[in-house]
């Protein structure tokens, strides 16, 4: 899919998402080694972005697998259609129980789940299977069997092996610790908070409108910010998200009052608000 | 690449570096390194770091070790830099106006020029080396912070709201600084000592094996941050516990509720979930100087733990002692400070400083006996070192009869338990007393003992 490292950060990059090198390298590894990608990071910094991001360079469709508590090989892999098996077995009273038989547990009766769908088929797949954490032990379990062979075995139809093996992305948010077996079959990427001149490119390119020497006001507040001790740091979502109220504010620089007003915008507790307040100086006005 | 053969065995000497900081690696996981270090070459030293850490680690926490000992495996240069060591001015001068203007590979640069020209000691083969101590003493770059401040205010960088925040940039990229030169030392000395060993012992440990009673400030620092996930993971750990410990009658509802997507036909029994009867928690926290490291965070962890027990409770002794759940409460917002306060405002001790465990269990059996209940799980928290004084084991006793479980959270080793002045024995035979020395054997035990 991709030749070198710039090559992925290059092609990445038209797509409107900027990687940072460890992203563009881990990338460019998945596809080359054919291995699973497990993504870990704070939430807020692009983790299924790129996923679909990967998906878009690649023309490549996106299957989504969007776990949580309870989530089951029913919701995952693939369901019989029973109320249509149903009707079939009432519309054909006349046939013999094998001719029903082999008739009801074919294609047509099939509910192919995500993670069917990603490995049957052609065409080029984007599989993003997101906060794999949510999802309860059993789970892993499954796909520990589906992202290490590719296959799947439904007992009535046979084993579906994938003739083009998708590009699988999972995501985390570590509120629970995968298990050592998941792990071993993936390669590990922890997006980070990027470093200033990155998140400056991001917030330049997301929010157009936004001026350079604004811009770079904009993410240094923001770094200070992240290295305080708060409860829950800003993400480059929130940046962006800051940069998009300063704009829509008209402010066309960084002052105590615009600050103070927006800070709502970075931060989300009202202790860590209290925090910056202080430390930021805001309070001497 | 250019020499397999060599690349081979470097990897694997890596690799078994980074076991024995106690990563786990697996053969597969050094033949998929390998195979990344053919698709990426050997051209690019940060692609190559990255491509080994994503095919090498599994986690974020491993990180901190990984750098430092590839730096070591596979280094920036070999030797010493080509050009004489420049006079301390001239490199202080550089150094200000790359700090100036955040250019990290000419820090980079500074750091090898540095440690060359300053960091060396020692004459003999054998006892000579390289000591980032030694060259950060004499560099001293925290005494530019004025000087770079002002070059940057003076190129207009520094006006308007954001001025406020250029110290503290400064100061962080002066802290980035001698990571540098910790970093470029270190190499310099596994070249004259042998890579293995500097990788063993100069590389620090990952925070959650730092021991508690050695921990140094910073790496205490390191693991108050790491209460809050630590607490969310240890209570979607427990939530788990609760759910299989779920037994009971059928739920007809959700029983046919769940049945219709196979006709009405019940294939899977509910079971109706049981209302969680929340435990009580009382924590009895030794917060004297020794252990105060451990008592801290431990109180911190199951503060943040609260909203899974009905009520916790947490007093702390020295040799008196004094509930201090309120203190607990308000100490989320300022976690450093909350050592001095519980010392400021509780009443800990009586006519001396030092740690009696037998008075304040006495006290505490006395005055808050009706803390602890049937439903109570007591978690004592300490190095059970009495200071020569009785130990009590009364006191323990009736705690023990009353509570539903008792455990002793020892922050010292079990081998020197019963040396010297320690009770530990004694008590281990009353209640049941764990090692707790660092943060990794606290969260399996908090997972293991927790009531659910």
């Amino acid at each position: 899919m991709f030749t070198s490292v710039d090559d992925v950060a290059a092609r990445l990059a038209e797509t409107g998402y900027l990687a940072s090198p460890a992203v563009a390298t881990t990338v460019f590894l998945a596809d080359r080694l054919g291995k699973p990608l497990l993504v870990e990071g704070p939430a807020g910094v692009g983790k299924t972005e790129l996923a679909k991001a990967v998906a878009e360079v690649a023309g490549a469709r996106l299957v989504r697998l969007q776990c949580y508590e309870g989530v089951d090989e029913s919701r995952a892999l693939y369901e019989w259609n029973h109320a249509k098996q149903l009707l079939r077995i009432s519309a054909g009273r006349d046939e013999t129980w094998d001719e029903t038989r082999t008739d009801i547990f074919s294609e047509e009766f099939l509910l192919p789940r995500p993670l069917l769908t990603a490995i049957r088929g052609d065409d080029p797949k984007v599989l993003l299977i997101d906060e794999t954490d949510k999802a309860d032990v059993e789970v892993e379990g499954l796909l520990l069997e589906v992202l290490s062979d590719f296959q799947v075995t439904v007992p009535e139809l046979g084993t579906v092996t994938a003739t083009r093996r998708p590009f699988v992305v999972l995501t985390s948010n570590a509120s629970r610790e995968l298990s050592e077996a998941l792990r071993r079959r993936c390669l590990f990427l922890h997006i980070g908070f990027p470093d200033e001149e990155l998140e400056r490119r991001i917030v330049r390119l997301k929010v157009p409108g936004l001026d350079e020497a604004l811009a770079r006001s904009v993410v240094r507040v923001v770094g200070a910010l992240r290295a305080m001790d708060l409860r829950k740091l800003p993400s480059v979502a929130e940046t962006i998200d800051w940069a998009r109220t300063l704009l829509a504010l008209g402010a066309d620089s960084l002052d105590e009052t615009v600050v103070r007003d927006s800070l709502g915008v970075l931060l989300k507790h009202q202790d860590d608000v209290l925090k910056a307040t202080a430390k930021l100086d805001l309070d001497a006005l | 690449m250019t020499a397999p053969a060599g690349v081979a065995e470097r990897l694997t000497t890596l690799v078994a570096a980074l076991r024995a900081h106690g990563i786990r690696i697996g053969t597969g996981e050094t033949v998929d390194a390998a195979q990344a270090v053919a698709a990426l070459g050997l051209t690019d030293r940060e692609t190559l770091r990255e491509g080994l850490a994503a095919t090498l680690l599994h986690g974020t926490a491993q990180r901190p070790v990984f750098d430092p000992v590839f730096d070591l495996y596979f280094p920036r240069g070999v030797g010493a830099p080509e050009q004489e060591a420049a006079g301390r001015e001239d490199l202080r001068d550089r150094l200000a106006s790359a700090l100036a203007a955040n250019d990290r590979a000419m820090m980079g640069r500074l750091a090898v020029e540095a440690v060359d020209g300053f960091g060396g000691y020692g004459s003999s083969p054998a006892s000579d080396g390289w000591s980032s101590y030694q060259t950060l003493d004499r560099l001293r770059p925290q005494t530019l912070l004025a000087r770079v401040r002002d070059n940057v205010r003076a190129q207009g960088g520094g006006s308007g709201f954001t001025d406020r925040l250029l110290e503290d940039e400064i100061r962080r990229r002066i802290e980035a600084f001698r990571g540098l030169v910790a970093a470029e030392a270190r190499r310099r000395v596994a070249e004259r000592r042998g890579r293995d060993e500097i990788a063993r012992r100069a590389v620090a440990p990952s925070a959650d094996r730092v021991d508690f009673l050695f921990a140094g400030k910073a790496q205490l620092a390191e693991l108050r941050r790491a209460v809050q996930p630590l607490a969310r993971k240890l209570a979607t750990r427990l939530a788990a516990r609760r759910r299989r410990a779920a037994r009971g009658s059928i739920d007809l509802r959700r029983t046919l509720r769940g049945s219709l997507s196979t006709g009405g036909v019940p294939m899977k029994p509910v079971l109706r979930r049981r209302r969680p009867v929340r435990p009580e928690l009382v924590l009895l926290c030794d917060v004297s100087g020794s252990v105060s490291g451990f008592s801290d965070f431990t109180m911190l962890l199951v503060q943040a733990l609260h909203d899974q027990f009905s009520k916790v409770r947490v007093f702390a002794f020295v040799n008196r002692i004094d509930e201090v759940t309120g203190l607990l409460v308000h100490g989320r917002a300022d976690p450093e400070g909350l050592g001095a306060r519980i010392q400021a405002e509780a009443t800990l001790t009586g006519w001396h400083g030092s740690s009696d465990y037998g008075m304040a269990l006495g006290e505490f059996a006395e005055r808050y006996g009706a803390a602890v209940g049937p439903r109570t799980t007591v978690f004592v928290l300490g190095d059970a070192r009495t200071n020569m004084s009785d130990p009590n084991l009364a006191a323990v006793r009736q705690i023990a009869e009353r509570a539903r479980r008792v455990y002793w959270l020892n922050p010292e080793q079990t081998a020197s338990w019963g040396t010297g002045d320690s009770a530990a024995p004694d008590y281990a035979e009353l209640v049941e007393m764990h090692e707790c020395r660092n943060a990794r054997q606290l969260s399996d035990l908090v997972a293991r003992l927790l009531p659910v």
